[in-house]
């Protein structure tokens, strides 16, 4: 029975043996190398396109455009008001009866009531937080709402769909994640042996650019990036719009940063350990994060040396889900020097980049995202702002995440990101409960003038 | 990730409450999956939190009290049934039209219906009457801390005196109906759900 099967058993080993060299092949010439060198054979933009095709195909093949629509999830509850919206004072003064103005009316309350009911129905903060909806199924079940049984054709093509991707992109992906991060380890460990000058900063630079766009190419993201004449510079701050983790590979592919954060224990706190040894970047303990002066004098230390490369930070503070801008934390526009903003929008088609953190760990994420098709984003750099005489941290902070958004075309929101986890501060109750205050009070000083 | 949400809903389920309350098949599955992105617990009912979990609600000045609406006495969940029912108070009136095949009775969305949302809104403890303390309990939510008591007293006092006709110093739900007898009720206390 054995030599039965030996002559299979050498034949098989020879041919496992070929294929993967094959394979490794390929993946260096394809991949690696370009990705050292920074210049791409334009196959993942093929790739795209064809993906474009497919999709359009699967849309207009499935007369019932219709069927599809119906199974996505709504994308508002409530019809849209055209009218701009009115104030308090505005709408209570219509509600009320004509005649002598009394000082309250029993029906005041029902302006409060029908604004409580309509955010029951609709509102919008919560909606930032789960992933955008898309008008055409990307044959992906999670950004299906109401996966059910179509039609034959359709089901066919999205099994083939998962076939491929988890049979062949997720494994490939994996790969070169691993290289990637595994190199970036290494290389930055061996470039810190270098003394410190010129050389190193170059050698840095390199290694580090070249471990990001092997990352990238883990992700398949195909990035489009726009007016790179306003790229960051020494001794700025780089200020972006948060969408996920992946924001900083994506950004540090093209250009060298220093990064900001916590430092961490496990896998990440290695890293972290070896990119620190090539070129400098700031890592707060835990217990520093909280003290604010301190966070701010070691921000403004590292901009104040224009031989360190410009700060990356995200001032949202969290992710949200690309379809707006929320509120920035003026932490970031109090060290007075010139912020570089940079407005990240990506393509949902593909795959959705959104990290809910309530719902899903990082692994699950990175897995979501491994095995998507691809991640299409666009990356605009804009002109470079300062603080303006007579303008403090807030109305900066606020002018710049008008441009973000408006760059972007995404909303602009007032509300704070850290909604998503946290309570709502009691002072905007406070402000609605005097503005109406001013309404009852206001008609009572008319009154005792007449 | 990707949620049955519409599946859990069963057909007959939404004939019932389309009886009931008038809302079109559409808009009931509509509304099912905005309560089932609100229920944060996945257990098939709303609990307050999940109410105060919506900023906008969270700053309404009467915000507490709205919720409360949705709560059945004494009940800590609210289940799809009664989410739709308290929201079927806001359906607008003309939409009446459109759905021919109610139960007998008055619809929810009826002129005085809407007006006895507004008045259970005020009348906390369910007698029937508004009384002194229970107007100046809302009034106080309302302004918060911007008016002293002695104002707002008199402000109560004033509101009373206007709308009591039978002189117990306590607004009745008939009293309160002629009150508000020259408001368009049916326009303020309407939401434009979509169809």
């Amino acid at each position: 029975m054995e030599s039965y099967l030996f002559p299979f058993d050498s034949l098989i080993c020879m041919l496992l043996g070929i294929s993967f060299t094959v394979w490794f092949t390929l993946l260096l010439v394809f991949i690696i190398v370009p990705a050292i060198f920074g210049v791409s054979f334009g196959i993942r933009r093929l790739y795209m396109k064809s993906l474009i095709k497919l999709f359009e195909w699967a849309t207009l093949r499935m007369d019932n455009g219709e069927t599809l629509k119906r199974s996505l999830p709504p994308t508002s509850y409530l019809q849209h008001h055209h009218n701009p919206p009115v104030s308090l004072e505005q709408e209570i003064h219509e509600m009320r009866r004509g005649g002598a103005e009394p000082e309250f009316d029993m029906s005041d309350i029902f302006y409060f009531c029908r604004r409580g009911v309509e955010s029951i129905v609709d509102d919008e903060v919560t909606k930032r937080f789960t992933a955008e909806e898309l008008e055409s199924w990307n044959l992906l079940t999670r950004s299906n709402y109401n996966f059910h049984h179509i039609s034959t054709r359709l089901t066919a093509l999205w099994g083939v769909g998962v076939l491929i991707r988890y049979g062949f992109l997720l494994p490939l992906r994996v790969t070169l994640a691993f290289t990637g991060v595994g190199l970036l380890v290494v290389l930055t460990s061996i470039v810190g042996l270098f003394p410190n000058g010129r050389m190193k900063n170059y050698l840095s630079d390199k290694v580090h650019l070249m471990c990001y766009r092997i990352c990238v190419r883990s992700l398949t993201a195909i990035i489009t990036y726009h007016d790179s004449e306003n790229k960051p510079k020494n001794g700025g701050i780089c200020v972006a719009n948060h969408t996920s983790p992946i924001d900083v590979i994506i950004l540090a592919s093209d250009g060298c940063y220093a990064m900001v954060g916590q430092v961490h224990g496990g896998l990440m706190g290695v890293i972290q350990r070896a990119m620190v040894k090539a070129c400098p970047h700031i890592w707060f303990e835990r217990s520093e994060v909280k003290d604010r002066h301190l966070v701010a004098k070691r921000l403004s230390d590292h901009v104040a040396d224009t031989s360190k490369l410009p700060i990356l930070i995200f001032p949202e503070g969290t992710c949200i889900n690309n379809t707006s801008v929320m509120m920035f934390k003026k932490g970031s526009f109090e060290i007075g020097c010139t912020v570089y903003p940079v407005a990240i929008k990506y393509d949902p088609r593909f795959g959705d980049a959104f990290w809910n953190s309530s719902t899903f760990g990082m692994v699950n994420y990175l897995l979501h995202m491994m095995s998507s098709w691809a991640i299409v984003c666009s990356v605009w750099y804009l002109p470079p702002m300062s603080r303006m005489e007579g303008e403090d941290a807030v109305q900066f902070a606020n002018r710049v995440k008008a441009a973000i958004a408006r760059k972007g075309g995404l909303a602009d929101l007032l509300w704070d990101g850290g909604l998503k986890r946290g309570k709502v501060k009691e002072v905007f109750k406070e402000e609605q409960q005097k503005l109406y205050s001013k309404v009852l009070v206001g008609s009572s000083e008319d009154r005792s003038r007449s | 990730m990707g949620s049955r949400a519409s599946s859990l809903l069963r057909e007959e389920d939404i004939e019932e409450i389309k009886k009931e309350t008038g809302f079109s098949h559409s808009q009931i599955t509509r509304l099912y999956s905005r309560f089932h992105s609100l229920d944060k617990g996945e257990n098939g009912a709303l609990s307050r939190e999940d109410f105060q979990r919506i900023p906008e609600l969270a700053i309404n000045p009467l915000g507490d009290r709205i919720i409360n609406a949705f709560f059945p006495e004494g009940e800590d969940q609210a289940n799809f049934r009664g989410f739709m029912r308290t929201l079927a108070h806001f359906r607008p009136v003309e939409d009446n039209e459109k759905n021919k095949d109610l139960t007998s009775g008055e619809p929810l969305n009826s002129r005085t219906n809407k007006l006895l949302f507004a008045f259970r809104l005020y009348d906390l403890d369910r007698d029937d009457k508004i009384s002194r303390d229970e107007l100046l309990q809302v009034l106080r939510m309302m302004v918060g801390v911007n008016i002293s008591d002695e104002q707002l007293g008199s402000i109560a006092d004033r509101t009373i005196q206007e709308a009591d006709t039978n002189g117990d110093m306590c607004i009745s739900f008939s009293e309160f109906i002629k009150v508000l007898e020259k408001v368009d009720v049916e326009q303020k206390m309407s939401i434009r759900f979509l169809h």
